[in-house]
């Protein structure tokens, strides 16, 4: 059986007909072929699939895609405008907040969603926001001056 | 043309890196994302038991199931596929292997051997079928403790290894038994070094592409050593390497999980020779962390015999190293040289004896797991050092102090036959306990012991070899490829450069360093300089990125390529200007003849003349490309010396990890941001194996932390900021001076907590407890003193 869905990804209209129980971060790695967002575990822990939901964090892997039928979707593809990287992608970048970055998209999207509820997080409200979304090279040190910066900048601007 | 004149040196300066743009934004591609034509998807049957005979294996139904292609079994696949070769076998160790094959036959080894593939035309499809295979088995009895797998009544796994010792090594050097017989004091301690999961965060992964009609196969592979994989894959399938390319595209960290030579890549190849497809297998977690390699799982017992003034004069170990079902690809190396050779660290130890046990047990495959050998001996002297400090009465660091090998810049012999090349460990210390203000902590500690405070000061000094390694001691020890690395530097005409290397790094950021080498060398901007890596067809080959070895050899092949290079331009240079070579002199990116700077060509114009050829000198060739074959002479030797500050909680056994500082010496750094990168992620790293991190097996050999659910990896809300300092003490034989820093951090931060916990510890009389310190193992060790109080 399948079920026909609509979900709208970086601004782009995808219809297609799934299987109920396909998760969304297949949906958009194996269907629509967005391969950005990441799996890296099958119990929820590592939060390398998460991306924005309806402007909130979630992960890919915790839905289906029958379930965001209707909604508007994120990827790491689509937060660069016209070329400019997003600020936190500029912040990891500068800051040298990723290595195998593999864990990148996730972590950038858990920051995004730490910052759009706290503006101004403290260095441990930030190791707080990033409890589950798992690194295995950075030792998460320069994540979280990454996420300081792009506080910062945002503030800045 | 006029050149660039510039006020920094590039080598040295911490620039953003250069693969990072497609990596933050989704473009990517790591061999997950990798999709062809008509793919298909294989999904891989494992055993569930650790020890048992296969009795029935019956695939019928799952070959029906919706959108299967095809179900193999090792009745398929043994005519085709050769057992996996081991590719590490340390001579002089009566090496017992055993057939290692992709598929099991007859018999199960560990929970997660495979038994079966499905392919199917959808991965959820091929997962469906592999619940419709009828596979039937009677257990065995099974061992996982690698000790109690060589005492009597230990079930067997190979009829080739008695007692499931697969070697069995010895290094000395000195007279140790004297040194016993004659020690005033004489500590021990038993150690365990707990089995770890690598955890990559990208999962193992392989898409395979054979061609029938040109017999080509293209293997992305998520690999730390492409040509090793083509070579082995080459080994194992019978495909001619001339015809076998294996790209590693994006690789999602490896820590030396993904040197390993898998059975699945193997299958997966198998299954597109059959299908004539591209088939995918990528593990789930779960599925990583039975199938992809562990690390550590060592029992140790050491001894160590020293003055009552703490003058170390021996150490005496047995060490009983898992090595899991199977010998993995470079296995057998870690627990004997990269161990055994390190065994007296960074002091002057007169005498050492080890006896490595490498035993087969029924779990997964170890293999190097970043630090690789390094950390478990580390961990063994630093523990052994705080508890001869303990029973002598003197301050730890006084005991290191006294036993440090003295400064040295150019060799020093050490007791096992190596000779360091270069080291300052005493100025590691000295920078280390100043920065923290050791003699404050201590008296910090005294104080809140005063308030029934539990401060621990954990210190650590060691060192470690890097940059495997000259060809022929490889050779000399068993390591069935070389250690040498390679590169080409090709420059275009318009002045933009490629570089090729045979090394694969993934995520070490050598795409940066290495055009920072280049830029450094000639003169050209580090964003003209590409460095193309991970792909057979298009590089040179090279032994592949682990043991800290891309910049220490690799980085070497570099610069030795860059300098042909120049002499070349200088050549071409005398010709245009009408000078002798000897007259000609380079800085700065420009070539110009002594005393008049003005009359130049840059790097840029001998690029575009090089490569038209329109006036070249009699005997030059065209173009302006340069290739080295770098053999190092020796190793390197990094070293450093860390600091942790715990609090404990007696009530809960909470550890509180309040300060970690480290000082670490890998020469001159390329890159200063990326070199603190690296020291972040080791320490933490080795942190995660002192704290939290231990790969369960029950009795039954069933792994109980066989998720992200269950092993525990340091998140960030666990951890203090790391403070990252430096010396430099550069390497006398490397070209560029430089050691290495991958692992560096996770081979001193284990034992610098794990000592800070202890000492936190010692006025409730504790002086040992097995890693990781968890909240219960510090709470249980704590209860026999609490009742006594």
């Amino acid at each position: 059986m399948t079920l026909p869905v609509t979900i709208t990804i970086n601004g782009r209209s995808y219809q297609r007909q799934v299987e109920p129980r396909l998760l969304l971060v297949h949906f958009l790695r194996d269907v629509v072929g967005l391969t950005g967002t990441k799996v890296g575990c099958d119990t929820s822990q590592c939060g390398a699939c998460t991306v924005l939901l309806d402007g909130t964090a979630v992960k890919s892997c915790t839905c289906l895609a029958v379930q965001v039928d209707g909604s508007s979707i994120t990827t790491i593809e689509g937060l660069a405008t016209e070329g400019r990287l997003n600020v936190l992608q500029e912040t990891f970048w500068s800051k040298h907040g990723l290595q195998c970055g593999f864990c990148t998209p996730g972590m950038i999207f858990a920051a995004h969603e730490l910052l759009r509820h706290n503006a101004h997080p403290s260095a441990e409200e930030i190791r707080h926001g990033l409890e589950g979304n798992m690194c295995r090279c950075t030792g998460y040190q320069n994540i979280v001056r990454a996420i300081e910066q792009a506080a910062s900048n945002e503030g800045a601007a | 043309m006029t050149a660039t004149t510039k006020t920094a040196r590039v080598f040295g300066s911490g620039i953003r890196r250069r693969e990072d743009p497609r990596l933050l934004t989704g473009t990517a591609r790591y061999t997950d994302d990798v999709a062809l034509p008509g793919m298909v998807y294989a999904a891989m049957l494992r055993s569930p038991h650790a020890h048992a005979r296969i009795t029935r294996l019956d695939t019928s139904r799952a070959k029906q199931a919706p959108g299967v292609v095809a179900v193999f079994t090792a009745a398929d696949t043994e005519s085709v596929l050769k057992p996996i070769p081991c590719l590490w076998l340390v001579p002089g160790s009566d090496l017992k292997l055993s057939p290692y094959r992709p598929l099991a036959k007859d018999v199960v080894r560990y929970v997660g051997d495979a038994v079966a593939v499905v392919v199917a035309e959808t991965s959820y499809q091929a997962y469906d079928a592999l619940e419709l295979i009828e596979a039937e088995y009677d257990t065995l009895p099974a061992v996982t403790d690698p000790e109690k797998a060589t005492q009597d009544a230990a079930p067997e796994l190979h009829e080739q290894a008695p007692g499931n010792v697969a070697f069995h090594w010895v290094v000395q050097g000195g007279d140790v038994e004297a040194a016993f017989r004659s020690a005033e004091v004489v500590v021990r301690e038993r150690i365990v070094q707990q089995r770890l999961l690598p955890t990559a965060m990208e999962t193992h992964s392989a898409v395979a592409h054979y061609v029938p009609v040109t017999g080509e196969l293209t293997l992305w592979n998520s690999t730390q050593n492409p040509h090793i994989v083509r070579f082995a894959c080459s080994v194992v399938t019978g495909i001619p390497e001339d015809r076998l390319r294996v790209i590693a595209p994006e690789v999602g960290g490896g820590f030396g999980s993904k040197i390993a030579q898998y059975p699945g890549d193997f299958v997966t190849v198998f299954c597109s020779m059959k299908l004539g497809r591209p088939v995918k297998w990528t593990e789930t977690r779960s599925e990583n962390y039975q199938a992809t390699t562990h690390g550590r799982d060592h029992v140790q017992d050491v001894e160590l015999a020293a003055t009552r003034d703490g003058q170390i004069t021996g150490l005496r170990c047995t060490v009983w190293a898992g090595m899991g079902a199977y010998l993995s690809t470079a296995a057998p190396g870690i627990p004997t040289i990269l161990h055994g050779l390190m065994l007296s660290g960074p002091y002057r130890i007169p005498a050492l004896k080890e006896d490595v046990y490498g035993v087969y047990t029924n779990a997964t495959p170890v293999e190097a797991y970043r630090g690789a050998g390094r950390p478990e001996a580390t961990f063994m002297l630093e523990r052994m050092i705080n508890r001869l400090a303990a029973e002598i009465g003197i301050d730890p660091v006084d005991v290191r102090r006294k036993n440090l090998i003295p400064p040295f810049d150019d060799g020093f012999d050490v007791v096992t036959g190596l000779k360091y090349d270069s080291g300052n460990y005493v100025g590691a210390l000295d920078k280390v306990l100043a920065h923290v203000d050791y003699r404050a902590l201590r008296a910090e500690q005294a104080r809140l012991r005063q308030q029934g405070r539990y401060m621990g000061i954990g210190v650590s000094t060691y060192v470690e070899i890097c940059g495997l390694g000259p060809s022929q001691v490889a050779g000399a020890v068993g390591f069935q490829g070389g250690l040498w690395e390679s590169a080409i530097v090709r420059f275009h005409p318009t002045g933009k450069v490629n570089v090729f290397i045979g090394a694969s790094p993934h995520g070490q950021g050598e795409e940066t360093t290495f055009a920072q080498i280049v830029a450094d060398e000639l003169g050209v901007e580090v964003t003209d300089v590409k460095v193309v890596h991970g792909d057979t067809d298009n590089t040179p080959m090279g032994w592949g990125t682990y043991g800290s070895r891309t910049t220490a050899v690799g980085g070497a092949a570099l610069a030795v390529a860059t300098r042909k290079i120049k002499a070349k331009a200088m050549l071409l240079t005398g010709h245009l200007l009408e000078a002798a070579v000897e007259d000609i002199e380079y800085e700065s990116g420009r070539f110009f003849v002594k005393g008049t700077p003005d009359r130049y060509k840059t790097i840029q114009d001998i690029a575009l003349l090089a490569n038209v050829a329109w006036n070249l000198p009699e005997g030059m060739e065209a173009g302006l490309e340069a290739t080295s074959f770098y053999d190092p002479p020796n190793f390197t030797y990094p070293f450093g010396a860390h600091v942790a500050v715990v609090e404990v909680e007696p009530e809960t056994g909470r550890v509180d990890l309040k300060r970690y500082v480290a000082v670490d010496d890998c020469g001159p750094q390329i890159n200063p941001v990326i070199v603190e990168g690296q020291v972040h992620g080791g320490v933490v790293q080795g942190i995660g194996q002192a704290l939290w991190e231990e790969a369960v097996y029950d009795d039954s050999g069933q792994l109980l932390t066989g998720s992200l659910a269950d092993y525990a990896i340091p998140r960030a809300d666990q951890l203090p900021e790391i403070e990252v300092l430096s010396t430099v003490t550069p390497s006398p034989h490397h070209p560029l001076g430089v050691k290495g820093i991958g692992e560096a951090g996770t081979i001193a931060s284990t034992c610098t907590v794990y000592n800070a916990v202890i000492d936190a510890l010692a006025p409730l009389k504790v002086d040992a407890i097995r890693m990781p310190l968890t909240p219960e193992r510090v709470w249980r060790a704590l209860q026999p003193s609490r009742e006594g109080a």
